[in-house]
């Protein structure tokens, strides 16, 4: 397991340094010059030429990639032109927010996807079926800024049940343990925030739920009608297991593989920036950043932001991966 | 008081900053020595009570308001404002003083403290414009304690003589300021003032609507009528110190020749343009040249340019193109408070140039390489404008007039306009320090200018805000300027 582990991990490394490339390329190939566009209608060639200098565009690209690459090995992620900060600290500061946001998003997609998919299995052209494969297929084509916004216009404008929008009401600070709001709240004793944060939390993450939800009940109605069939149900149910043992126990048991896989990927989505939800919600994320980021052109920080999309993607890959030795014995045999 | 705008703030340091996410929160942390009179750009004293100028035009001499204290408890002094120039000559690593660089380091020679409350400014050269632009957000006072203390980082640690004092800033959250009890005007009524960055407009609105939030800018065009309606809103609109226009190419042929120019001008309908793009006019006005009314030294004499298609056909075939012409003309490839919908606007605006035989083919390039092509002059006919930084005309028409800025490269006259006598006018007029004097030459400039028709004037937008009914006391300036320093609300607010 070990060496399986050090093996996934060090594949890892070549695929970030790709990222990096990639992205690197990206931002500087595109036509025109960050510093003009930075500065404007006003550049004049004084600023022009220090914002260049500041930027390292006055180099040859492959030693600017070079020093980036250098920076990078120290942890230097370098400083954002618009506000002078480390990008580092930026993105650190903004990640617990979309961790936040995504593992919630994730707990009720998985609520609601996988006892969609399991019943529109075992329920196979019943109306439920047709029910669950009509919402799942809603679910993947809404579009989310609307959804976000005609949720938003339900329960926060009409109704008031819930805050509009932002991570916590104006009035509370929460003490800052690890960023995460709702677990800063319980560690800290901090109720009446802890409940701001929750009902702050509720529709975004409902918001962003949508789509993995989606996923995740299609690739369980589907794992699921592949093992229904199989042998070894036929043999559960002939020994008089109830019905609900059988799926649970022995068909979702099988299927668990292909679903794991699924949710592993929805949710190296959901942490590489939430991109458009944050931005509706105005919930200070990475996603939110990497926006605003494109808007004010800051190179240093918008390469950071995508580094570490990158980077969670593969990380949460790797994890699920790992995940397949729990659930799968063959793999543990064979990679010993 | 909570107010909502589309971003956080980048940075809270004033000097270093170059946009109005940041100015709008400085703007109530720092005083100048000068400002901005309210609803105008008429200077008026501030942190300096008075001020002379020097029979050369080249010694500025200020006397500061006494019994002044920064929020940090530090004196308000001659050696702070010393200290404070002195540091945008001498960035830190990471400071771009982008203001200081444009306005400031061409002119300024030195600055010297001549007594505790007396402050001396010697300038290289006459600079009509140096007291318009000590009233500029950057130059804003900070407390050079805090400058020694937090040195590059005094962005995130603001400390000013304002009316309100910095309480803390949980970035993409909110930015808290509290009054500032001691305030040398009187304190403010206001006992927080927060800002909150919403990005989504429609989002900000629904807040505002409900109530969660008591301010907002950025509001969206198409949602001004459901706040008019709405009897718990008001709406504040203040004409904008901002021009959008057409570049016409005067290098190239053939709008080299002044009666082309002419017709295209004639040729567009200004007033109907600002009906389609700008709410039915509730957002924008048609401009009659470059300088913007809000700016001093707006010759309201000049008329419009006439909506005249049957004279811009008579003034083409006089010039030699009986059977019209083609021309190429770029559209703003960036939504800008001047120009909101590039395209759109040079779509109807080829429709319109049709009408008197010039066939339009439009284009467009990525925003940075937009810049970079029409400082080269490559366009023939280019959308452009210009947001004004120190309400000064010089900042519009020495900028996009004057020969001196035509230079291919690095030229902000995009229409590579040269006219002796026009640039005679306007360098007098940044030198010479009387105000009725500059505007006397101002004025002869303007009215060359409209007869030589370099540019097409498009649009002044208007800046827009929405409150909750209960507010009172703010008011938009036309600089952008944010003040909160006599805003109040009624009913006991939060």
């Amino acid at each position: 397991m070990i060496g399986y582990l050090l093996r996934r991990l060090a594949l890892v490394v070549p695929i970030l340094l790709g990222v990096t490339l990639v992205v690197f390329l990206a931002i500087r190939l595109v036509p025109g010059d960050p510093a003009r566009v930075m500065l404007g209608e006003r550049a004049n060639p004084t600023t022009l030429a220090e914002v260049r200098a500041e930027l390292g565009l006055d180099r040859p690209l492959p030693v600017q990639f070079g020093t980036y690459l250098v920076h990078l090995a120290r942890g230097d992620l370098g400083r954002s032109i618009a506000t002078g900060e480390p990008v580092g600290q930026l993105i650190a500061e903004r990640f617990p927010a979309t961790v936040e946001l995504g593992l919630a998003a994730m707990l009720i997609a998985c609520a609601v996807g996988v006892p969609l998919g399991v019943v529109a299995a075992v329920r196979r052209n019943a109306p439920e079926d047709y029910l669950a494969t009509a919402g799942s297929l809603a679910g993947v084509s809404m579009p989310i800024f609307w959804l976000g916004l005609l949720l938003m216009g339900v329960f926060s404008a009409d109704l008031r049940w819930l805050p509009l929008s932002g991570r916590l009401a104006i009035v509370y600070d929460m003490p800052h343990v690890t960023g995460l709001y709702l677990v800063d709240g319980l560690l800290t004793g901090s109720w009446t925030a802890w409940v701001s944060a929750l009902r702050h939390l509720v529709l975004p993450a409902v918001t962003l739920a949508t789509v993995p939800a989606a996923a995740i009940a299609r690739m369980t109605r589907g794992a699921m009608l592949d093992v229904l069939g199989a042998e070894h149900i036929r043999t559960a149910r002939a020994k008089g297991l109830s019905e609900a043992a059988v799926t649970v126990r022995h068909a979702l048991a099988t299927a668990a593989i292909p679903i794991a896989t699924v949710i592993g990927l929805q949710l190296g989505y959901l942490l590489s920036g939430a991109v458009i939800t944050e931005t509706v919600f105005s919930w200070p994320g990475v996603g939110s950043l990497a926006v605003e980021a494109v808007f004010a052109r800051d190179l240093p920080l918008l390469q950071g932001c995508a580094l570490v999309f990158a980077a969670s993607f593969a990380l949460v890959n790797l994890a699920t991966d790992m995940l397949y030795f729990r659930l799968d014995p063959r793999i543990r045999k064979t990679n010993r | 008081m909570i107010f909502a705008k589309a971003g956080d703030a980048k940075r809270l340091d004033p000097a270093d900053i170059n946009e109005g996410e940041s100015s709008a929160v400085t703007d109530n942390l720092f005083d100048t020595l000068v400002k901005f009179a309210p609803g105008s750009t008429r200077l008026v004293p501030d942190l300096a009570t008075s001020w002379t100028l020097s029979p050369d035009g080249r010694s500025w001499t200020f006397e500061l308001r006494p019994h002044v204290r920064f929020q940090d408890g530090t004196p308000f002094d001659a050696a702070a404002v010393v200290e404070n120039f002195d540091r945008q000559r001498h960035p830190l690593s990471g400071q771009i003083f982008e203001y200081w660089q444009d306005f400031f380091a061409d002119t300024v020679e030195d600055m010297t403290a001549i007594g505790p409350l007396a402050v001396r400014f010697t300038l290289k050269k006459p600079d009509a414009t140096f007291l318009s632009n000590l009233a500029m957000f950057s130059e804003g006072m900070v407390s050079p304690a805090a400058i020694r203390r937090w040195g590059a980082d005094i962005g995130r640690h603001p400390v000013g003589t304002g009316p309100f004092r910095f309480v803390e800033w949980i970035p993409n959250e909110k930015i808290v300021l509290a009054a500032n009890r001691d305030y040398w005007g009187g304190r403010p009524y206001l006992d927080r003032l927060i800002f909150i960055p919403v990005p989504d407009p429609e989002v900000r609105l629904l807040e505002l609507e409900v109530g969660e939030i008591d301010g907002m800018e950025g509001l969206s065009p198409d949602d001004v009528p459901q706040v008019l309606k709405d009897p718990e809103l008001s709406l504040l609109t203040q004409p904008g110190m901002n021009v959008g226009y057409l570049a016409l190419n005067t290098m190239k042929p053939p709008l080299d020749d002044a009666r082309v120019r002419l017709a295209i001008c004639e040729a567009i309908d200004e007033q109907a343009l600002v009906k389609a793009f700008f709410a039915g006019g509730e957002l924008g006005d048609a401009a009659t040249g470059l300088l913007p009314p809000t700016v001093w030294g707006f010759d309201p004499e000049i008329p419009a340019y006439p909506h005249d298609p049957r004279h811009a056909r008579a003034l083409l075939a006089e010039a030699g193109y009986p059977h019209g012409l083609s021309l190429s003309l770029w559209a703003l490839p960036v939504a800008r408070p001047y120009i909101p919908d590039g395209e759109r606007v040079a779509e109807a605006i080829q429709a319109e140039l049709a009408q008197v035989g010039i066939r339009v083919q439009l284009a467009t390039y990525e925003w940075g390489t937009y810049l970079d092509k029409l400082a080269d002059g490559d366009h023939q006919m280019a959308m452009v404008g210009w947001i004004g930084d120190n309400g000064d005309p010089d900042n519009f028409l020495y900028n996009m007039l004057a020969s001196a800025n035509a230079r291919i490269g690095s030229a902000s006259n995009y229409s590579f306009y040269r006219n002796p006598e026009v640039d005679a006018l306007l360098t007098r007029a940044r030198e010479v320090g009387d105000r009725a004097e500059r505007t006397r030459l101002y004025w002869q400039a303007q009215v060359l200018i409209h007869r030589d028709a370099p540019v097409v004037p498009l649009f002044n937008a208007r800046q827009l805000a929405a409150f909750r009914a209960n507010v009172h006391g703010f008011a938009l300036h036309p600089t952008g300027q944010k003040d909160f320093w006599r805003t109040w609300i009624s009913g006991g607010g939060r």
